[in-house]
C-alpha cells in the first residue's frame, strides 16, 4: 500500500531504535530513571500499542507517558448525562461518532440510552448529521461535537453550511476542547517529571507549530510534532532524545508532509467565526482547566443545543476508585490503578481511559497486559 | 397478512416458490418433519453433527452473495469444521409483511443453488410472516445435520506447542463487503464477500492430514476470536506474524481508512486450522490445490505460553497482544 508501507519499514525501525538506545542510555543513567516522553495525542498511543513499539525500546531508558489527547476519554460524566438527556427527548435525533457511544455517564452511556429507545444515530462526519436534519425536517437533529482542534473546522464548516441553507432543525452540543491550555496545566503540575513531548500531528495541521513555543522557551522541554505511522513515532522520539542529548529545547516538526508551520488559515478562520473560548471547561480526571474548551458564539445561538434545549448541566464527580487523572498526568501507569482490569474493563469501563481504543488503559488492557519482552525471550519466533 | 395465516395463501407461497427451488422428494411430501434413514447416516461415519444458526444480515443482497447463500454456507461450514459431511438442512423463514415476492424468490433460488454446490438438501422448513417493523425484510434460520467419519477428532482443546496456524485465504473480505454495501461511508470499492461452502476443502485437508488438531470457520469476531478460543481451550500461546497475514489490498486500504483490524473482521468462507508441524507442508499443498484454498497461508505457530494469549509480531518488528474483541466491530453482518 503506497504512502503507508514506506512508513512501516522494519530495517529502518531497527536503525532508529539503535540510535535511540545509544543516545537515551547515558541520559537515563545520569537521571537514574528512564526518560519520560509524553505522547500528547491518543492517535500516537494507538500507534505505539498497535505496532508494539514499546516492546522494541529499552525500558530502562525510555518510558512513554500517555497524554490527555483522547477527546472521548476526557469527557466528564456530567456532559455524557446531558447527551443522554438530549437523546431521550422524543423531538430529538441525537447524532454521534461511534466511539462516544460507550462512554459511561452517571446514568449509563448513549449505547444504553439507545437500547432503552432513545433515537441515537452513529455518524461518520458532521455532514452526515446535517444530512439527517435535511431528511427529517420534523425532528431536531443534535450533533455531539467533540474533539480537539482537529475536528473543530469540520464542525464549524457544517454549521456555516446549515446557516447558508437555512436548515433550522440542526444544532451542536459543543464539547470541543483545546490542547494548549491542557499541556500547560500538565506542565504546571507539581508531580511533573516529563523530559519531552511528541506533539499532536493532526491538531498541528490546523494550528501550526508556533503555539508550542512556550513549551520550549518557558518550560525548557523539547517537543517534536509527530506523524502517526510507526516510523513517524520512532523518528520523532529520536528527535526529542537528540535534543536532550545536545542540551537543546526546541519545537521541531517531524510531520512536515502534513503540518505547515502556520497551520491552516482557512480552517482557523472558520473555527473563530463559529466558536469562542469558554472561561473554563471540566476535564475528566484533570478537573477544571481555564480556557480549555470552546462554545458557539452568540450569533449562532439557533445552532447551539445548549441554548436551544434545557440540559441537566450537573457536575458529576468521577468514581472515587477511578485514577484516570493520575494516569493522564503520568504519575501512575494504567496497570497501577486500583481498579484496572478488575472493576474497570473495556466491557464495563468505569473510567474514561478504558473506553476508547485511544485511551491509555484500553490500549494497555488490549495490547499490553503481558510483558512482551519476557515472552520474546521465552519463545523466540523464527523469522 | 394472509400469507402468515397458515391457510391457502401460505400454501400457495410455499408451493409456488419454495418447493420448486429446493426440489427434493423428502420435502415434496409436505409432512411436518423430514424422515432420514439411520442406515444412510451410518454409511458416512459414526457420529452425528447437528448445528443451527440464524441469519439477519443487512443488506440482504451484497457483492458476492445474499442472505440465502449465507444461510446455507454458514450452517454447512459449522458442520464441516468438525470434519462432518453436511447432509441435510432445515430452513425457517421469518418474512416482514410487504417483502416483495421477487426478493423471496431470488433468495430461495440462491439457497437452492448454494445447497447443490455444498452437496446438501433442504428437507424441512417453516415460514412465518410478521407485521411490518417486527422484522427487517427477511430473517432465515437453518439447522444442519452431518456425519463425522470414524477416526476424525477435531477439537479446540487439541492445539499443541509446535503446531502451525493456517488460514485458507484473504481475511475480512465479507466484513468489508457488507460495510461498503450499506453505503453509509460514501466509499466505493470492489470487494466481494468470500461467502462459500467449505466442506470440499475440509475433506481435502483431512485427506492430507487425518490428525488435524483444531478447525473453525472465522465468522463474526474474525480470526483473532477463533485463535483466542483455541489458545484458551488448549492452554497454549499462539504467535502470529503480521507480515504473513493474507490480505486483499482493498480490504487493507479500507481497514486503514476506517480504523478496523482485519484480524477481527468477519469472514464467511475462511477457516483457521491448527495442524501438527510435520503435516504443515502437505496440508498447505492440499489446500492450495483446492479452489477454496488457493491463497492458503501459514500465519503463525502454537507455543507453550503464556497460556491463553495470542500475540502478533508486527510488521515493524514489535509485538502486541491480540485480545478478544470488546463489543462488536460492526452489527448484523451475518
Amino acid at each position: 500500500m503506497r504512502y503507508a508501507d514506506e512508513f512501516r519499514d522494519p530495517a529502518m525501525a531497527r536503525t532508529l531504535v539503535g540510535e535511540i538506545q545509544r543516545l537515551a542510555g547515558p541520559l537515563a543513567r545520569e537521571r537514574a530513571r528512564p526518560l519520560q516522553v509524553m505522547e500528547v495525542c491518543g492517535g500516537h498511543t494507538h500507534t505505539i500499542f498497535r505496532y508494539g513499539l514499546k516492546a522494541m525500546l529499552p525500558e530502562e531508558s525510555i518510558e512513554f507517558v500517555h497524554g490527555p489527547g483522547c477527546p472521548v476519554c476526557v469527557l466528564p460524566m456530567g456532559r455524557v448525562d446531558d447527551c443522554v438527556a438530549l437523546a431521550h427527548d422524543s423531538r430529538i435525533i441525537f447524532a454521534t461518532f461511534g466511539d462516544a457511544m460507550r462512554v459511561p455517564g452517571s446514568r449509563g452511556s448513549l449505547l444504553q440510552a439507545k437500547a432503552r429507545g432513545a433515537d441515537v444515530r452513529m455518524v461518520y462526519s458532521p455532514l452526515d448529521a446535517l444530512q439527517l436534519a435535511r431528511a427529517n425536517p420534523q425532528r431536531e437533529v443534535v450533533f455531539f461535537a467533540l474533539g480537539f482542534e482537529t475536528t473543530m473546522p469540520s464542525t464549524a464548516l457544517t454549521v456555516l453550511q446549515a446557516r447558508r441553507e437555512g436548515i433550522d432543525n440542526f444544532s451542536l452540543f459543543c464539547n470541543h476542547i483545546t490542547i494548549i491550555p491542557t499541556i500547560k496545566a500538565i506542565l504546571d503540575s507539581p508531580e511533573l517529571k516529563l523530559d519531552g513531548f511528541l506533539g499532536p500531528g493532526h491538531v498541528s495541521m490546523v494550528i501550526g507549530n508556533r503555539p508550542y513555543d512556550f513549551i520550549a522557551r518557558h518550560y525548557r522541554r523539547p517537543i517534536v510534532v509527530a506523524g502517526f505511522e510507526p516510523l513517524d513515532v520512532l523518528q520523532s522520539l529520536w528527535m526529542v532524545i537528540k535534543q536532550l542529548a545536545e542540551g537543546r529545547c526546541e519545537v521541531e516538526n517531524q510531520y512536515k508532509r502534513i503540518v505547515p508551520e502556520d497551520g491552516n488559515a482557512q480552517a482557523l478562520a472558520a473555527v473563530s467565526e463559529v466558536f469562542e473560548l469558554r472561561e473554563f471547561f471540566e476535564w475528566r480526571g484533570l478537573g477544571s482547566i481555564d480556557h480549555s474548551g470552546v462554545r458557539m458564539r452568540r450569533e449562532f445561538a439557533p445552532y447551539d443545543a445548549e441554548r436551544k434545549f434545557v440540559l441537566p448541566n450537573l457536575t458529576i464527580a468521577d468514581p472515587k476508585s477511578c485514577q484516570c487523572g493520575e494516569v493522564l498526568k503520568g504519575v501512575i501507569k494504567p496497570q497501577q490503578c486500583k481498579v484496572f482490569g478488575t472493576a474497570c474493563t473495556p466491557e464495563r469501563p468505569l473510567g474514561a481511559l478504558m473506553v476508547s481504543s485511544e485511551g491509555a488503559c484500553a490500549a494497555y488492557y488490549q495490547f499490553g497486559r503481558i510483558d512482551m519482552k519476557q515472552q520474546r525471550q521465552a519463545s523466540p519466533l523464527e523469522a | 397478512m394472509a400469507h402468515g395465516g397458515g391457510g391457502r395463501a401460505m400454501r400457495a407461497l410455499i408451493e409456488s416458490i419454495l418447493l420448486p427451488a429446493f426440489d427434493n422428494p423428502m420435502l415434496a411430501t409436505l409432512e411436518d418433519q423430514a424422515r432420514v434413514s439411520i442406515a444412510e447416516l451410518a454409511a458416512h461415519g459414526d457420529r452425528l453433527a447437528f448445528t443451527t444458526d440464524t441469519y439477519v444480515v443487512t443488506p440482504i443482497e451484497f457483492p458476492g452473495g445474499d442472505i440465502g447463500r449465507l444461510a446455507v454456507c454458514g450452517t454447512v461450514n459449522d458442520l464441516a469444521v468438525c470434519g462432518a459431511r453436511p447432509l441435510w438442512l432445515s430452513c425457517a423463514l421469518v418474512l416482514e409483511e410487504g417483502l416483495e415476492i421477487a426478493t423471496l424468490s431470488a433468495v430461495a433460488q440462491s439457497m437452492a443453488r448454494t445447497a447443490r454446490e455444498a452437496g446438501v438438501c433442504v428437507v424441512t422448513g417453516d415460514t412465518k410472516v410478521v407485521e411490518r417493523g417486527a422484522a427487517d425484510r427477511l430473517f432465515i434460520n437453518t439447522a444442519g445435520i452431518g456425519v463425522v467419519p470414524a477416526g476424525v477428532n477435531i477439537g479446540a482443546t487439541r492445539a499443541q506447542p509446535g503446531d502451525v496456524v493456517i488460514v485458507n485465504g484473504s481475511l475480512g473480505d465479507h466484513g468489508v463487503a457488507i460495510l461498503l454495501a450499506r453505503n453509509e461511508l460514501a466509499l466505493t470499492a470492489e470487494v466481494v464477500s468470500d461467502c462459500q461452502p467449505l466442506y470440499g476443502l475440509v475433506a481435502a485437508m483431512l485427506e492430507a492430514c487425518p490428525d488435524l488438531h483444531c478447525l473453525r470457520d472465522a465468522t463474526r469476531g474474525g480470526v483473532a476470536t477463533v485463535l483466542n478460543e483455541f489458545a484458551a481451550c488448549s492452554r497454549v500461546g499462539i504467535r502470529l506474524r503480521e507480515s504473513s497475514l493474507p490480505l486483499n489490498e482493498i480490504v487493507r486500504g479500507g481497514c486503514e481508512i476506517l480504523g478496523l483490524d482485519p484480524l477481527y473482521l468477519a469472514n464467511e468462507g475462511k477457516l483457521v486450522a491448527i495442524v501438527p508441524a510435520a503435516a504443515a507442508r502437505v496440508t498447505l499443498a492440499a489446500m492450495r490445490s483446492h479452489p477454496a484454498g488457493r491463497e492458503a497461508a501459514i500465519i503463525g505457530e502454537v507455543c507453550a505460553g503464556p497460556p491463553g494469549i495470542v500475540t502478533l509480531s508486527t510488521i515493524i518488528g514489535g509485538d502486541r497482544v491480540v485480545d478478544m474483541l470488546s463489543g462488536e466491530q460492526l452489527p448484523r453482518i451475518c
